[in-house]
């Protein structure tokens, strides 16, 4: 048998109150991607993080190349060829591209002076480059680059260190359609280069493409491993969550009839001359797929006041509602569930309680003053109700999981009238459990009558919880599919504007 | 809370200490003097908090103090306005400038510290055009013993200035820690994007800190024109807007944005006075003044930060 690369044995690590991680075992072979999937607080981050240094096990061994090690800080972990893609890319973005692959260890010129052997780098971070198959310049400013080319910088940079083992923390979690796919590729093309990748995930349907064996952890223990073979949805959830999920997405009953919202030549300021126009039923999940930067934040934005519309009407049960800031479109019940949950949805460093109220805080005052007692009855009553876990409605945002994050952002809402509910990405970074609660509710609110838009790049999710999908290409909408028609591949001809049966 | 009790701890410390090295400390006339002080000290400062709460910052103040000083010279010398609607107009002025500082700040968008350092250049210069760079003072006019009587009169021996800060810090303290008002400028303080995606008109809540703290430097700025009793232009109240600053660091706001507390502030304010008045009493060099209060505060925020991290890691 041959030697790992890489075998974490028995690793245990407790924090105060909690036991993250218990007897872990983790294996990886020379030129093997292993994909670690597992719902938030099953311990992925901690195993990664003793593996990169940042935390120490309490128990267990490491060995690399059968060579036991012990990996006491960041830089040890690189020296050992351990190179580490975060979920938040740390690249700076007022430097060009190859000072960022050479950040703190610039080759060197001109002795006394310390000079940057410019010249070096570029030619060095091009060949580093043309490896992860990002084609640009070694000097263009990494402002000017895509979420994803950026995080193509990052994995130059751990090339450039000579990496044998990349951990990739939820790569893909802010990425487009064809930006994951192309990822999905540079990391096979990496497997070939014998760089073995350690891939954690959210994206189930990423791991089947991608992964030669699975390893999954539930509770900070060893779950089970599924070999290439073996390796499915069902059987990855089932890990996951020790049991079968069988109602994961909640599709519709019956779909409803009426129209809610009409929406009539809407454009954005990021797409003037692109007017939107589609209606959303009583009842019903309209999906919004598309690449990132087609417009559907834009559009969303724009419905809930906090973008200027340049133009068009917005109709909500026959009445035109004139919105030119969030005001007035939580006046109207129009609310929206954005995409960056850390720093558009709440307030981190606001207790639960606060940020539930906030949008109608003056239900809770007398005379302008607040009464704190009936706010926190409030704020109890929706998080039992949403199933939010947490010491106490005092506790801040800051502290909750992502899951429970969303769930106080959608409480907030909750506690006032919707009629018109948008979610942007409503899932993402969002752990599967969570997940399947927030489409429950999702399904259950549009019961209710609420219409609902979800904007959403987990294909997934598109296709098992919409009711109907508007598709868009560069601000436009490129079709709207029902239901019966929805298929991935229609959906993508769509989303990169090829004409249908042309 | 805990912020509040260590600055707090820190004043107690400080006026035992001085108390045992000079008892003169202690003596009525000293504390008067120094309650006065600290009133008119505390008033503007819990203005400049509240837009320190927002994330703003105001430099203005001590010269905005040098511009209403003059203006209320000449309205009552020259124009022999009636004593209450002069200082009516002085302080409506002061919200006047605020309200433009806001507008500045959230409507063209141009950062705090260069609004207000513009106004610190501006006011200085026209205070000192306006009264001719010549020292204004009220001694001509007669009749308002009473207005006089908020900067130097006492109330059952607590000196005007003081009173008028237990007031209007109890106000602010309800408005502040209490009202709907108070939530959403921490909210905004915290983070303004977000604020707005809750639907709290971020834009008027900035910009009303800003009128808050004009409002409160018109009313520090009338006491301390009569308690000085002359205003000269060049350097009536300069450095005042770093005092306030100071103490509302001092007093646990973060120049960040959303955090910080009136009892803090008006804590941090005494503790300025108290510094002043050691100086005074224990001999140094007065012209080591700011440099013993420059390094109180250094000491005190280093503090605060190690206790920070030390509660952090409990």
């Amino acid at each position: 048998m041959t030697i790992p690369l890489l075998r974490m044995a028995g690793i245990c690590k407790r924090f105060p109150g909690v036991v993250a991680l218990d007897h872990v075992t983790l294996e990886v072979g020379g030129g093997e991607i292993v994909a670690l999937a597992g719902e938030n607080g099953a311990g992925k981050s901690t195993l990664m993080k003793i593996l990169g240094g940042v935390y120490q096990p309490d128990a267990g061994s490491i060995t690399i190349e059968g060579r036991d090690v012990a990996i006491h800080s960041v830089s040890e972990a690189i020296g050992l060829g351990i190179g580490f893609i975060h979920q938040e890319l740390n690249v700076f973005d007022n430097l060009d591209v190859s000072e960022n692959v050479f950040l703190g260890r610039e080759p060197l010129w001109g002795a006394p002076l310390r000079l940057v052997d410019r010249q070096k780098i570029r030619s060095q971070t091009e060949v580093l480059l043309r490896r992860v198959g990002l084609s640009v310049p070694a000097d263009t400013p990494l402002r000017k680059l895509s979420l994803a080319q950026r995080q193509m910088v990052e994995i130059a940079k751990a090339l450039s260190l000579n990496a044998r083992l990349l951990i990739m923390d939820e790569p893909t979690s802010s990425l487009t359609l064809t930006e994951t796919a192309r990822l999905i590729e540079v990391t096979r093309e990496l497997r070939t280069q014998g760089v073995s990748i350690i891939y954690i995930s959210h994206r189930l349907a990423e791991i089947e493409q991608l992964a030669d064996r699975t390893v999954v952890l539930r509770d900070g223990r060893n779950a089970g491993t599924l070999s290439r073979g073996e390796i499915n949805h069902d059987a990855i959830v089932s890990l996951m969550v020790g049991r079968d999920l069988q109602h994961f997405y909640v599709p519709p009953e019956t779909a409803g009839q009426t129209d809610r919202v009409q929406v009539r030549n809407l454009r954005t300021r990021r797409y003037p001359a692109q007017p939107a126009s589609f209606t959303v039923r009583k009842g019903e999940i309209l999906g919004f797929a598309g690449l990132v930067g087609a417009g559907r934040s834009e559009l969303a934005q724009t419905m809930f006041g906090v973008d200027r519309a340049v133009g068009g009407d917005i109709v909500l049960d026959n009445q035109p509602l004139k919105i030119s800031s969030a005001r007035d479109a939580i006046k109207h019940g129009v609310y929206l569930v954005p995409e960056d949950r850390r720093n558009t949805g709440l307030i981190l460093e606001l207790s639960i309680c606060e940020n539930i109220t906030l949008p109608d805080l003056s239900r809770y005052a007398r005379a302008g003053l607040v009464a704190r007692d009936a706010e926190q009855k409030r704020a109890n009553e929706m998080c039992d109700k949403l199933n939010v876990k947490r010491p106490s409605v005092g506790t801040r945002a800051a502290n909750l999981s992502g899951g429970n994050q969303q769930k106080v952002v959608l409480a907030k809402w909750l506690s006032l009238n919707p009629k018109l509910l948008i979610f942007d990405e409503p899932t993402r970074g969002i752990d599967v459990g969570a997940k399947a609660e927030i489409y429950q509710l999702m399904r259950s609110l549009a019961n209710e009558g609420v219409a609902i838009m979800m904007i959403s790049s987990d294909m997934e999710e598109i296709l098992g919880e919409s009711d109907r999908v508007a598709v868009m290409h560069e601000g436009a909408i490129t079709g709207i599919l029902e239901r019966a028609h929805c298929t991935e591949e229609a959906i993508m001809r769509l989303a990169v504007a090829i004409p249908r049966a042309a | 809370m805990r912020k509040e009790l260590g600055i707090f701890a820190l004043l107690v410390v400080l006026c035992i200490v001085v108390a045992i090295l000079n008892p003169r400390f202690l003596a009525p006339a000293n504390l008067q003097n120094m309650a006065r002080l600290i009133g008119m000290y505390g008033i503007f400062s819990i203005g400049i908090g509240m837009v320190i709460i927002t994330g703003g910052i105001d430099l203005s103040v001590g010269s905005v103090f040098a511009l209403l000083g003059v203006i209320l010279s000449i309205m009552l010398t020259q124009w022999a306005l009636p004593g209450a609607l002069a200082v009516l107009a002085v302080v409506a002025i002061a919200s006047g400038l605020g309200l433009l500082h806001g507008l500045l700040v959230t409507r063209v968008r141009i950062q705090p510290f260069i609004v207000t350092l513009c106004g610190l250049l501006f006011y200085r210069g026209l205070a000192r055009f306006i009264a001719g760079d010549e020292t204004k003072g009220f001694g001509s006019a007669g009749g308002f013993e009473k207005l006089q009587n908020l900067a130097t009169g006492s109330l059952f021996h607590v000196p005007m200035p003081f009173v008028l800060m237990i007031v209007i810090g109890a106000v602010m303290w309800v408005v502040l820690h209490r009202s709907v008002y108070g939530r959403y400028l921490f909210a905004v303080g915290r983070n303004e994007e977000a604020a707005r995606y809750s639907g709290i008109n971020s834009r008027r809540i900035i910009a009303s800190a800003y009128v808050l703290s004009g409002l409160m430097a018109g009313i520090a700025g009338v006491v301390l024109a009569f308690y000085t009793n002359s205003i000269s232009p060049s350097s009536h109240g300069s450095f005042y807007e770093l005092y306030g600053i100071a103490a509302a660091v001092l007093g646990g706001c973060s120049l960040r944005g959303g955090e910080g507390s009136i009892i803090g502030i008006v804590i941090g304010a005494a503790l300025l006075q108290v510094l002043q008045n050691l100086v005074n009493l224990l001999g140094i060099p007065s012209s080591l003044n700011f440099a013993v209060m420059g390094a109180v505060i250094l000491i005190g925020v280093i503090a605060d930060q190690v206790f920070e991290r030390r509660a952090a890691k409990a």
